[in-house]
């Protein structure tokens, strides 16, 4: 029980530390889209902790999958756009 | 400094109202009502060992096609949108070009047709050579393509056994897609297919429901077939139909929206 309570607390950190990069990140957008991505995949382990494993994988398929691959597919199009 | 001053009372704010929430908290010490009334019954009502699937499949079938309608309109809208940028970037150097006359023309004078002559399409860029993916990313899709496929309708199929269903077997059908996509950008899929998928899934969704009202006890009620033994994969009625034909639908909308993504390359 414990064991959980830190596991989720040090997760959370995790998180909001992720989640500050991902927003104040100034070194590059592929940085904030990946740990944005990260933000899902560590939210996606939270909910398995709490005991919602369908919401789990949902988040882990498309929150932390599908989103971020849209999210780089449209900085590649923007960017070659760029150098047009 | 007005600006900072507003953003911490913001913060400050919303710090009293979570830490009101945290403070206040009290763990339930049994399930209320409705719950209990879930966790009691479903096993001997519906037969799904999954109560989380019972729920939104049967007892909240009705929130559920809302759902697929709800993303089965983003999917549409999405294709609308990124058609029409297509259409407009086919056609770019011809629309560039009549603007250019019209430009030249606000002093009232007539077009001149010369300018017509020179907007012929210039050859499509789409041919624009794309660096080749590795022998990595082509053997690994090769190999993880069928094993992702067979997962995600594992998922969908045993949605009524184990944790997961429709929406994230679909979502990993998808996310098979998009392997097939990275390993081969040039890649084109066949947009009548996944039409076809999408709609022969959502009319037989709809299609059980009515037969629901018809046979059983109301619209989307999982007993128009035999319960079955519980935790058996063919068991629990309708539930195991409804999430195959709802984890298609949803595998089907969301690749549909990565292959419209995919083909705005010829930019």
């Amino acid at each position: 029980m414990t064991l959980t309570i830190v596991l989720g607390l040090l997760l959370s950190l995790a998180m909001v530390i992720l989640a500050v990069m991902a927003t104040r990140g100034r070194r590059s957008l592929g940085i904030s889209i990946l740990s944005a991505g990260l933000v899902s995949l560590l939210a996606s382990v939270m909910f398995l902790l709490l005991a919602a494993p369908d919401v789990a994988m949902t988040e882990a398929a498309i929150g932390s999958g599908l989103t971020t691959f849209l999210f780089f597919f449209v900085l590649g199009r923007v960017r070659r756009g760029e150098h047009d | 400094m007005i600006k900072r001053l507003t953003l911490i009372l913001l913060l400050l704010g919303i710090g009293t109202l979570f830490a009101g929430l945290v403070m206040t908290y009290v763990p339930d010490e049994a399930l209320n009502l409705t719950a209990s009334y879930y966790a009691e019954r479903t096993a001997e009502d519906l037969g799904a060992a999954n109560i989380v699937t019972a729920i939104i499949v049967t007892y909240r079938g009705l929130d559920t096609l809302g759902e697929v309608t709800v993303l089965f309109l983003t999917a549409a809208i999405v294709g609308l949108v990124l058609s029409q940028t297509r259409g407009q970037t086919r056609g770019r150097s011809q629309t560039a070009e009549q603007d250019q006359t019209s430009l030249s023309n606000e002093d009232g004078s007539t077009p001149t047709p010369f300018n017509q002559d020179q907007a012929s399409p210039t050859p499509a860029t789409a041919s624009r050579q794309l660096p080749p993916t590795g022998e990595l990313l082509t053997t690994g899709t090769r190999l993880l393509l069928p094993l992702i496929l067979l997962f995600g309708a594992y998922v969908f199929i045993h949605g009524h056994l184990t944790p997961g269903g429709g929406f994230q077997g679909g979502a990993i059908l998808a996310s098979a897609m998009l392997l097939l996509l990275l390993s081969d950008p040039a890649r084109r899929f066949g947009h009548r297919m996944i039409a076809i998928i999408e709609s022969i899934a959502g009319l037989a969704f709809v299609g059980i429901g009515i037969v629901g009202i018809l046979l059983a006890g109301g619209f989307l009620d999982n007993r128009i077939l035999p319960i079955g033994n519980f935790g058996e994969l063919f068991s629990a009625g309708a539930i195991p139909i409804i999430y195959t034909f709802v984890g298609l639908k949803v595998g089907a909308e969301f690749s549909s929206m990565l292959v419209s993504l995919s083909e705005t390359e010829e930019l």
